[in-house]
Protein backbone atom coordinates (compact mmCIF):
# COMPACT_ATOMS: atom_id res chain seq x y z
CA UNK A 1 0.00 0.00 0.00
CA UNK A 2 1.75 2.97 -0.89
CA UNK A 3 2.06 5.88 0.98
CA UNK A 4 2.03 9.84 0.24
CA UNK A 5 4.80 11.99 2.57
CA UNK A 6 4.84 15.36 2.53
CA UNK A 7 7.97 17.19 4.62
CA UNK A 8 6.78 20.37 5.45
CA UNK A 9 7.64 23.16 7.70
CA UNK A 10 6.20 26.75 6.79
CA UNK A 11 9.54 28.29 7.95
CA UNK A 12 12.72 28.27 5.35
CA UNK A 13 15.92 26.57 6.15
CA UNK A 14 14.58 24.31 8.77
CA UNK A 15 16.05 21.21 6.58
CA UNK A 16 12.86 20.00 5.18
CA UNK A 17 14.95 19.59 1.86
CA UNK A 18 17.81 18.02 3.80
CA UNK A 19 14.86 15.78 6.05
CA UNK A 20 13.52 14.66 2.39
CA UNK A 21 16.25 13.58 1.28
CA UNK A 22 17.76 11.60 4.00
CA UNK A 23 14.09 9.96 5.27
CA UNK A 24 14.00 8.72 1.26
CA UNK A 25 17.49 7.38 1.17
CA UNK A 26 16.86 5.70 4.64
CA UNK A 27 13.02 4.09 3.41
CA UNK A 28 14.89 3.09 0.12
CA UNK A 29 17.75 1.77 1.97
CA UNK A 30 15.49 -0.25 4.27
CA UNK A 31 13.81 -1.57 0.96
CA UNK A 32 11.03 0.37 -0.18
CA UNK A 33 10.44 1.72 -3.47
CA UNK A 34 10.93 5.71 -2.73
CA UNK A 35 9.97 8.33 -4.79
CA UNK A 36 11.41 12.03 -3.76
CA UNK A 37 9.02 14.69 -5.51
CA UNK A 38 10.59 18.53 -5.52
CA UNK A 39 7.53 20.86 -4.98
CA UNK A 40 10.19 24.18 -4.44
CA UNK A 41 9.35 25.15 -8.26
CA UNK A 42 11.73 28.41 -9.13
CA UNK A 43 13.95 27.49 -5.92
CA UNK A 44 14.92 23.75 -6.42
CA UNK A 45 17.32 22.01 -3.84
CA UNK A 46 16.80 18.55 -4.17
CA UNK A 47 18.54 17.80 -6.81
CA UNK A 48 21.65 19.56 -5.41
CA UNK A 49 20.93 17.36 -2.21
CA UNK A 50 20.49 14.46 -4.20
CA UNK A 51 23.78 14.64 -6.50
CA UNK A 52 21.30 14.46 -9.47
CA UNK A 53 21.89 18.09 -10.78
CA UNK A 54 23.79 16.96 -13.65
CA UNK A 55 20.90 14.47 -15.00
CA UNK A 56 17.83 16.97 -15.35
CA UNK A 57 16.00 17.28 -18.43
CA UNK A 58 12.64 17.13 -17.92
CA UNK A 59 10.98 18.08 -14.55
CA UNK A 60 7.70 18.22 -13.09
CA UNK A 61 6.49 21.04 -14.79
CA UNK A 62 6.99 19.65 -18.37
CA UNK A 63 5.02 16.68 -17.07
CA UNK A 64 1.99 18.63 -16.13
CA UNK A 65 2.23 20.37 -19.14
CA UNK A 66 2.72 17.38 -21.36
CA UNK A 67 6.13 17.94 -22.97
CA UNK A 68 6.84 14.87 -21.45
CA UNK A 69 5.99 11.73 -20.24
CA UNK A 70 5.82 11.24 -16.32
CA UNK A 71 8.71 8.03 -16.36
CA UNK A 72 11.24 10.82 -18.53
CA UNK A 73 11.62 12.98 -15.64
CA UNK A 74 12.05 10.55 -12.80
CA UNK A 75 15.76 10.24 -12.14
CA UNK A 76 17.09 6.92 -10.47
CA UNK A 77 19.85 7.43 -7.89
CA UNK A 78 22.47 5.79 -8.95
CA UNK A 79 23.63 4.34 -5.48
CA UNK A 80 20.32 2.92 -4.55
CA UNK A 81 18.13 1.30 -7.51
CA UNK A 82 14.60 1.89 -5.65
CA UNK A 83 15.15 5.78 -4.70
CA UNK A 84 14.30 8.16 -7.58
CA UNK A 85 13.59 11.95 -7.81
CA UNK A 86 11.15 13.74 -9.66
CA UNK A 87 12.72 17.69 -9.96
CA UNK A 88 11.14 20.73 -9.36
CA UNK A 89 11.36 23.76 -12.57
CA UNK A 90 13.63 26.06 -12.08
CA UNK A 91 12.61 28.54 -14.43
CA UNK A 92 8.71 28.37 -13.42
CA UNK A 93 6.95 29.39 -10.70
CA UNK A 94 4.81 27.62 -8.08
CA UNK A 95 1.31 28.98 -10.09
CA UNK A 96 2.73 26.23 -12.99
CA UNK A 97 1.54 23.89 -10.51
CA UNK A 98 -2.35 23.20 -11.60
CA UNK A 99 -4.02 20.86 -8.73
CA UNK A 100 -5.20 18.80 -11.61
CA UNK A 101 -1.98 18.37 -13.29
CA UNK A 102 -0.41 17.67 -9.25
CA UNK A 103 -3.12 15.13 -8.68
CA UNK A 104 -2.18 13.10 -11.56
CA UNK A 105 1.25 12.79 -10.81
CA UNK A 106 0.45 11.68 -7.41
CA UNK A 107 -1.66 8.92 -8.69
CA UNK A 108 0.39 7.63 -10.99
CA UNK A 109 3.58 7.81 -8.40
CA UNK A 110 1.22 5.92 -6.15
CA UNK A 111 0.81 3.16 -8.59
CA UNK A 112 4.75 2.98 -9.01
CA UNK A 113 6.10 3.52 -5.57
CA UNK A 114 5.81 2.25 -1.66
CA UNK A 115 6.87 5.83 -0.72
CA UNK A 116 6.46 9.17 -2.86
CA UNK A 117 7.49 12.28 -0.47
CA UNK A 118 6.92 15.54 -1.17
CA UNK A 119 9.53 18.44 -0.57
CA UNK A 120 6.99 21.48 0.21
CA UNK A 121 8.45 24.28 -0.37
CA UNK A 122 8.67 27.25 2.85
CA UNK A 123 5.50 29.79 3.38
CA UNK A 124 2.06 28.66 3.25
CA UNK A 125 1.22 29.32 -0.74
CA UNK A 126 0.23 27.81 -3.13
CA UNK A 127 3.52 25.10 -3.81
CA UNK A 128 3.19 24.18 0.11
CA UNK A 129 -0.61 23.50 -0.24
CA UNK A 130 -0.04 21.50 -3.42
CA UNK A 131 2.90 19.42 -1.34
CA UNK A 132 0.40 18.79 1.36
CA UNK A 133 -2.97 18.53 -0.80
CA UNK A 134 -2.06 14.46 -1.51
CA UNK A 135 -0.46 13.56 1.36
CA UNK A 136 -1.52 10.76 3.76
CA UNK A 137 1.17 11.59 6.16
CA UNK A 138 3.19 14.72 7.02
CA UNK A 139 6.09 15.21 8.86
CA UNK A 140 6.63 19.10 10.37
CA UNK A 141 10.29 19.79 10.58
CA UNK A 142 10.94 22.35 13.35
CA UNK A 143 13.80 23.80 14.83
CA UNK A 144 14.08 24.34 18.84
CA UNK A 145 13.07 27.95 18.26
CA UNK A 146 10.10 29.92 18.78
CA UNK A 147 9.77 31.31 15.16
CA UNK A 148 9.85 27.77 13.85
CA UNK A 149 7.30 26.54 15.93
CA UNK A 150 4.62 29.45 15.84
CA UNK A 151 5.08 28.33 11.80
CA UNK A 152 5.04 24.77 12.33
CA UNK A 153 1.85 25.48 14.31
CA UNK A 154 0.56 26.98 11.60
CA UNK A 155 1.46 24.63 9.05
CA UNK A 156 -0.33 21.74 11.40
CA UNK A 157 -3.28 23.91 10.95
CA UNK A 158 -3.18 23.86 7.22
CA UNK A 159 -2.51 20.07 7.16
CA UNK A 160 -5.60 20.25 9.27
CA UNK A 161 -8.02 21.88 6.91
CA UNK A 162 -6.22 22.31 3.49
CA UNK A 163 -5.57 18.59 2.87
CA UNK A 164 -7.71 15.81 0.49
CA UNK A 165 -7.70 13.93 4.14
CA UNK A 166 -9.19 16.69 5.91
CA UNK A 167 -11.75 18.25 3.08
CA UNK A 168 -13.28 14.17 3.48
CA UNK A 169 -13.21 14.05 6.64
CA UNK A 170 -9.96 12.13 7.49
CA UNK A 171 -7.37 12.38 9.76
CA UNK A 172 -4.27 13.29 8.27
CA UNK A 173 -1.18 11.59 10.37
CA UNK A 174 1.62 14.09 11.50
CA UNK A 175 4.54 13.98 12.83
CA UNK A 176 7.48 16.13 14.41
CA UNK A 177 10.72 15.95 13.36
CA UNK A 178 12.90 17.87 15.59
CA UNK A 179 16.21 19.64 13.36
CA UNK A 180 19.12 21.45 14.23
CA UNK A 181 19.38 20.41 17.68
CA UNK A 182 22.41 21.58 19.60
CA UNK A 183 22.81 19.01 22.62
CA UNK A 184 25.47 21.68 23.45
CA UNK A 185 22.86 24.59 23.30
CA UNK A 186 19.86 22.56 24.75
CA UNK A 187 22.46 21.39 28.35
CA UNK A 188 22.73 24.97 29.02
CA UNK A 189 19.35 25.53 28.68
CA UNK A 190 19.59 27.88 25.55
CA UNK A 191 17.07 26.46 23.20
CA UNK A 192 13.55 25.90 23.27
CA UNK A 193 13.10 22.35 25.52
CA UNK A 194 11.71 19.26 23.70
CA UNK A 195 8.98 18.67 25.96
CA UNK A 196 7.84 22.46 24.92
CA UNK A 197 8.37 22.20 21.65
CA UNK A 198 5.71 18.62 21.84
CA UNK A 199 3.18 20.49 24.25
CA UNK A 200 3.07 23.51 21.72
CA UNK A 201 2.58 21.39 18.99
CA UNK A 202 0.94 18.46 20.28
CA UNK A 203 1.60 15.39 17.69
CA UNK A 204 3.70 12.67 18.04
CA UNK A 205 8.00 12.88 17.73
CA UNK A 206 9.41 10.60 15.08
CA UNK A 207 12.78 11.79 16.10
CA UNK A 208 15.35 14.48 17.30
CA UNK A 209 18.15 14.95 14.57
CA UNK A 210 21.52 16.86 15.93
CA UNK A 211 22.88 20.20 14.33
CA UNK A 212 25.63 18.04 12.58
CA UNK A 213 28.60 19.18 10.20
CA UNK A 214 28.28 15.55 8.75
CA UNK A 215 24.79 17.07 7.36
CA UNK A 216 26.71 19.94 5.91
CA UNK A 217 29.02 18.08 4.85
CA UNK A 218 26.50 15.56 3.06
CA UNK A 219 24.57 18.29 1.29
CA UNK A 220 27.74 19.83 0.01
CA UNK A 221 28.72 16.26 -1.99
CA UNK A 222 25.33 16.03 -3.49
CA UNK A 223 24.46 12.48 -1.23
CA UNK A 224 21.93 12.30 1.41
CA UNK A 225 23.52 11.55 5.06
CA UNK A 226 21.98 8.40 5.52
CA UNK A 227 24.21 7.76 2.58
CA UNK A 228 27.43 9.74 3.16
CA UNK A 229 28.03 9.02 6.00
CA UNK A 230 25.30 6.14 7.92
CA UNK A 231 27.08 5.86 11.14
CA UNK A 232 26.88 9.84 12.11
CA UNK A 233 24.67 10.60 14.95
CA UNK A 234 22.23 13.02 12.18
CA UNK A 235 22.28 9.61 10.03
CA UNK A 236 21.39 7.39 12.90
CA UNK A 237 18.07 10.00 13.57
CA UNK A 238 16.94 9.51 10.12
CA UNK A 239 17.18 5.69 10.17
CA UNK A 240 15.03 5.67 13.54
CA UNK A 241 12.41 8.27 12.13
CA UNK A 242 12.35 5.86 8.58
CA UNK A 243 12.10 2.79 11.23
CA UNK A 244 8.94 4.78 12.88
CA UNK A 245 7.67 5.63 9.37
CA UNK A 246 7.42 1.70 9.17
CA UNK A 247 5.59 1.23 11.66
CA UNK A 248 8.31 0.48 14.42
CA UNK A 249 7.88 1.57 17.94
CA UNK A 250 10.75 2.79 20.30
CA UNK A 251 11.23 5.32 22.19
CA UNK A 252 13.53 8.78 20.79
CA UNK A 253 16.94 9.19 21.53
CA UNK A 254 17.49 12.41 22.58
CA UNK A 255 21.13 12.94 21.06
CA UNK A 256 23.66 14.07 24.26
CA UNK A 257 26.88 16.31 23.56
CA UNK A 258 29.68 14.10 23.24
CA UNK A 259 32.93 16.59 24.34
CA UNK A 260 36.63 15.27 23.20
CA UNK A 261 39.31 15.70 25.05
CA UNK A 262 40.15 19.68 24.13
CA UNK A 263 36.19 20.11 24.51
CA UNK A 264 36.33 19.25 28.30
CA UNK A 265 39.58 21.00 28.37
CA UNK A 266 37.91 24.35 26.95
CA UNK A 267 34.38 23.50 27.54
CA UNK A 268 33.35 26.22 29.14
CA UNK A 269 33.89 29.97 28.54
CA UNK A 270 34.00 32.54 31.03
CA UNK A 271 31.19 35.13 30.30
CA UNK B 1 -7.72 80.39 5.82
CA UNK B 2 -6.57 78.17 3.48
CA UNK B 3 -9.19 77.83 0.54
CA UNK B 4 -8.64 74.06 -0.49
CA UNK B 5 -8.61 74.54 -4.15
CA UNK B 6 -9.57 71.10 -6.72
CA UNK B 7 -6.16 69.45 -7.43
CA UNK B 8 -5.98 69.55 -11.31
CA UNK B 9 -4.46 66.71 -13.00
CA UNK B 10 -2.71 67.15 -16.39
CA UNK B 11 -2.00 64.19 -18.21
CA UNK B 12 -0.30 63.48 -21.76
CA UNK B 13 -1.88 61.57 -24.48
CA UNK B 14 -0.69 61.36 -27.90
CA UNK B 15 -3.11 60.44 -30.69
CA UNK B 16 -2.74 59.57 -34.70
CA UNK B 17 -3.94 62.74 -36.63
CA UNK B 18 -4.31 62.11 -40.35
CA UNK B 19 -2.90 65.20 -42.10
CA UNK B 20 -4.44 66.29 -45.29
CA UNK B 21 -2.61 68.51 -47.71
CA UNK B 22 -4.47 70.06 -50.40
CA UNK B 23 -2.84 70.88 -53.74
CA UNK B 24 -3.85 72.84 -55.95
CA UNK B 25 -5.26 73.27 -57.69
CA UNK B 26 -7.77 73.54 -55.55
CA UNK B 27 -10.93 72.16 -57.56
CA UNK B 28 -9.11 68.96 -59.03
CA UNK B 29 -7.76 67.70 -55.10
CA UNK B 30 -11.42 68.31 -54.12
CA UNK B 31 -12.22 65.79 -57.13
CA UNK B 32 -9.87 63.78 -55.85
CA UNK B 33 -10.57 63.54 -52.43
CA UNK B 34 -14.28 62.65 -52.87
CA UNK B 35 -13.21 59.99 -55.42
CA UNK B 36 -11.72 58.96 -52.74
CA UNK B 37 -14.73 59.19 -49.82
CA UNK B 38 -16.46 57.43 -52.59
CA UNK B 39 -14.15 53.77 -52.57
CA UNK B 40 -13.70 54.27 -48.69
CA UNK B 41 -16.34 55.84 -47.13
CA UNK B 42 -15.31 54.80 -43.93
CA UNK B 43 -11.84 56.01 -43.65
CA UNK B 44 -12.01 59.28 -41.94
CA UNK B 45 -14.29 58.85 -39.40
CA UNK B 46 -13.19 58.99 -36.14
CA UNK B 47 -9.74 60.44 -37.04
CA UNK B 48 -8.58 63.43 -36.26
CA UNK B 49 -7.37 65.39 -38.93
CA UNK B 50 -5.10 68.22 -39.58
CA UNK B 51 -4.84 70.17 -42.69
CA UNK B 52 -1.48 71.33 -44.22
CA UNK B 53 -2.09 75.24 -45.75
CA UNK B 54 1.89 75.23 -46.52
CA UNK B 55 1.08 74.72 -50.68
CA UNK B 56 -1.28 77.57 -50.74
CA UNK B 57 0.05 81.20 -51.81
CA UNK B 58 0.77 84.02 -49.08
CA UNK B 59 -1.51 86.00 -51.15
CA UNK B 60 -4.70 83.13 -51.63
CA UNK B 61 -7.65 83.69 -49.92
CA UNK B 62 -9.23 79.93 -50.29
CA UNK B 63 -7.38 78.63 -46.94
CA UNK B 64 -11.36 79.05 -45.13
CA UNK B 65 -13.65 78.02 -47.95
CA UNK B 66 -11.13 74.62 -48.11
CA UNK B 67 -11.59 73.97 -44.93
CA UNK B 68 -14.84 74.30 -44.76
CA UNK B 69 -15.52 72.30 -47.78
CA UNK B 70 -13.70 69.52 -46.22
CA UNK B 71 -15.68 70.23 -43.04
CA UNK B 72 -18.66 69.61 -44.96
CA UNK B 73 -17.83 65.92 -46.21
CA UNK B 74 -18.01 64.69 -42.67
CA UNK B 75 -13.83 65.58 -41.90
CA UNK B 76 -13.20 65.73 -38.56
CA UNK B 77 -10.34 68.72 -38.37
CA UNK B 78 -8.55 69.12 -35.19
CA UNK B 79 -6.17 71.74 -36.39
CA UNK B 80 -3.89 73.37 -39.18
CA UNK B 81 -0.33 73.85 -40.30
CA UNK B 82 1.65 75.80 -42.27
CA UNK B 83 -1.08 79.06 -42.32
CA UNK B 84 0.10 82.40 -43.20
CA UNK B 85 -0.24 84.50 -40.54
CA UNK B 86 -2.26 87.26 -42.12
CA UNK B 87 -4.84 84.67 -43.13
CA UNK B 88 -8.13 85.58 -41.25
CA UNK B 89 -10.84 83.47 -40.13
CA UNK B 90 -9.19 80.26 -39.41
CA UNK B 91 -9.59 80.34 -35.48
CA UNK B 92 -12.75 78.37 -35.97
CA UNK B 93 -10.64 74.95 -36.76
CA UNK B 94 -8.51 75.20 -34.08
CA UNK B 95 -5.37 77.27 -33.22
CA UNK B 96 -2.34 76.67 -34.71
CA UNK B 97 -1.10 73.15 -33.72
CA UNK B 98 2.57 73.20 -32.58
CA UNK B 99 5.15 70.63 -33.66
CA UNK B 100 4.16 67.34 -34.38
CA UNK B 101 6.33 64.24 -35.36
CA UNK B 102 5.74 62.99 -38.96
CA UNK B 103 4.32 59.85 -39.97
CA UNK B 104 4.67 57.79 -43.26
CA UNK B 105 2.08 58.49 -45.85
CA UNK B 106 -1.02 56.11 -45.34
CA UNK B 107 -2.56 53.94 -47.34
CA UNK B 108 -6.44 54.15 -48.12
CA UNK B 109 -7.40 50.64 -47.56
CA UNK B 110 -9.85 49.98 -50.87
CA UNK B 111 -12.97 47.67 -50.41
CA UNK B 112 -12.73 44.74 -52.16
CA UNK B 113 -14.30 45.85 -56.27
CA UNK B 114 -16.59 42.76 -56.32
CA UNK B 115 -15.45 39.15 -56.54
CA UNK B 116 -12.35 39.67 -57.98
CA UNK B 117 -9.29 38.30 -55.76
CA UNK B 118 -7.39 41.40 -54.11
CA UNK B 119 -3.98 41.11 -54.75
CA UNK B 120 -2.03 39.75 -51.81
CA UNK B 121 1.26 41.14 -51.28
CA UNK B 122 4.19 38.60 -51.66
CA UNK B 123 6.00 37.71 -48.37
CA UNK B 124 8.54 39.30 -47.56
CA UNK B 125 11.88 37.29 -46.51
CA UNK B 126 13.09 39.39 -43.35
CA UNK B 127 16.00 37.48 -41.83
CA UNK B 128 15.55 36.69 -38.24
CA UNK B 129 17.14 39.46 -35.83
CA UNK B 130 19.34 38.88 -33.27
CA UNK B 131 18.72 39.21 -29.86
CA UNK B 132 21.38 40.79 -27.67
CA UNK B 133 21.09 40.34 -23.88
CA UNK B 134 23.22 42.83 -22.30
CA UNK B 135 23.22 41.72 -18.70
CA UNK B 136 24.12 37.90 -16.76
CA UNK B 137 20.70 35.33 -16.42
CA UNK B 138 20.02 34.31 -12.99
CA UNK B 139 19.01 31.21 -11.79
CA UNK B 140 15.31 30.56 -12.96
CA UNK B 141 15.69 33.01 -15.23
CA UNK B 142 14.58 31.93 -19.28
CA UNK B 143 14.65 33.88 -22.64
CA UNK B 144 13.45 32.35 -25.68
CA UNK B 145 14.06 33.54 -28.83
CA UNK B 146 12.12 31.67 -31.44
CA UNK B 147 13.87 33.32 -34.33
CA UNK B 148 17.59 34.04 -34.88
CA UNK B 149 20.43 34.17 -32.48
CA UNK B 150 21.08 35.05 -29.07
CA UNK B 151 23.92 36.88 -27.66
CA UNK B 152 24.54 37.07 -23.94
CA UNK B 153 27.16 39.32 -22.84
CA UNK B 154 27.24 37.85 -19.25
CA UNK B 155 27.06 34.51 -18.13
CA UNK B 156 23.98 32.51 -17.81
CA UNK B 157 23.86 30.78 -14.09
CA UNK B 158 23.11 27.71 -13.35
CA UNK B 159 19.15 26.90 -13.62
CA UNK B 160 19.19 29.31 -16.26
CA UNK B 161 17.93 29.03 -19.76
CA UNK B 162 17.96 30.44 -23.07
CA UNK B 163 16.31 28.91 -26.55
CA UNK B 164 17.07 30.36 -29.33
CA UNK B 165 15.76 29.47 -32.88
CA UNK B 166 19.59 29.92 -33.71
CA UNK B 167 22.90 30.23 -32.07
CA UNK B 168 23.89 31.13 -28.70
CA UNK B 169 27.07 33.02 -28.01
CA UNK B 170 27.68 33.62 -24.58
CA UNK B 171 30.71 35.82 -23.35
CA UNK B 172 30.89 34.59 -20.08
CA UNK B 173 30.26 31.54 -18.50
CA UNK B 174 27.60 28.71 -18.87
CA UNK B 175 26.64 26.94 -16.47
CA UNK B 176 22.44 27.00 -17.18
CA UNK B 177 21.36 25.39 -20.06
CA UNK B 178 21.63 26.84 -23.93
CA UNK B 179 18.94 25.09 -26.21
CA UNK B 180 19.66 25.95 -29.64
CA UNK B 181 18.64 25.62 -32.97
CA UNK B 182 14.82 26.01 -31.83
CA UNK B 183 13.54 26.56 -35.15
CA UNK B 184 14.56 23.42 -36.92
CA UNK B 185 18.57 24.65 -37.57
CA UNK B 186 20.78 21.39 -37.16
CA UNK B 187 23.50 24.24 -38.20
CA UNK B 188 23.04 26.33 -35.06
CA UNK B 189 25.67 26.13 -32.72
CA UNK B 190 26.57 27.29 -29.12
CA UNK B 191 29.81 29.39 -28.32
CA UNK B 192 30.82 30.05 -24.37
CA UNK B 193 33.98 31.71 -23.03
CA UNK B 194 33.46 28.77 -19.88
CA UNK B 195 31.70 25.61 -20.02
CA UNK B 196 29.94 24.23 -17.30
CA UNK B 197 26.45 23.51 -18.84
CA UNK B 198 24.15 21.29 -17.22
CA UNK B 199 22.46 20.42 -20.71
CA UNK B 200 23.03 21.59 -24.05
CA UNK B 201 20.58 20.85 -27.22
CA UNK B 202 20.63 21.79 -30.84
CA UNK B 203 17.79 20.73 -33.26
CA UNK B 204 16.49 18.48 -30.30
CA UNK B 205 19.28 17.04 -29.74
CA UNK B 206 20.58 17.08 -26.09
CA UNK B 207 23.23 16.32 -23.66
CA UNK B 208 23.27 16.39 -19.57
CA UNK B 209 26.32 17.42 -17.96
CA UNK B 210 26.71 13.82 -16.56
CA UNK B 211 27.23 12.96 -20.09
CA UNK B 212 29.56 15.46 -21.10
CA UNK B 213 33.31 15.39 -21.47
CA UNK B 214 35.17 16.39 -18.23
CA UNK B 215 38.12 17.69 -20.37
CA UNK B 216 35.86 20.75 -21.06
CA UNK B 217 34.40 22.07 -18.44
CA UNK B 218 35.51 25.50 -17.40
CA UNK B 219 37.22 26.03 -21.44
CA UNK B 220 35.99 27.74 -23.75
CA UNK B 221 33.81 25.83 -26.01
CA UNK B 222 31.72 25.28 -29.23
CA UNK B 223 29.15 22.84 -29.64
CA UNK B 224 27.54 21.57 -32.54
CA UNK B 225 25.42 18.91 -34.23
CA UNK B 226 27.34 16.68 -36.19
CA UNK B 227 25.23 14.16 -37.72
CA UNK B 228 22.70 12.67 -34.44
CA UNK B 229 25.24 13.23 -32.14
CA UNK B 230 26.57 16.67 -30.49
CA UNK B 231 30.56 17.85 -30.77
CA UNK B 232 32.34 19.98 -27.90
CA UNK B 233 35.05 21.16 -29.05
CA UNK B 234 37.61 23.65 -27.21
CA UNK B 235 38.20 26.77 -28.50
CA UNK B 236 41.69 27.78 -28.37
Amino acid sequence: MSKVLVVTSGKGGVGKTTSTAALGAALAQAGDNVVVVDFDVGLRNLDLVMGAERRVVYDMINVIQGDAKLAQALIRDKRIDNLSLLPASQTRDKDALTADGVAKIIQQLREKFDWVICDSPAGIETGAIMAMRHADIAVVVTNPEVSSVRDSDRIIGMLDSKTLKAENGERIEKYLLLTRYDPGRAARGEMLKTEDVLDILSIPLLGIVPESVDVLNASNVGSPVTLNNPSSGAAKAYFDAARRLRGEKFDVVVPIERKGLMGRLFGRRVA
Amino acid sequence: MTEIRPFIRIRGRSIMALVLTPEPPLQGWMDALDAQIDRAPNFFEGRPVVVDLGTLPRDSRDAVPLLRAIEERGIHIIGTEAAHPSWEGLEAWGRKLPGGKPARPMEIAEPAPGPAVQPVAAPVQVAPAPLLVNQSLRSGQSIAHEHGDVTILGSVASGAEIVAGGSIHIYGALRGRAIAGLSGAPGSRIYCRKFHAELVAIDGVYQTAEDMPRDRTGNPACIWLDGDALRIAAIE
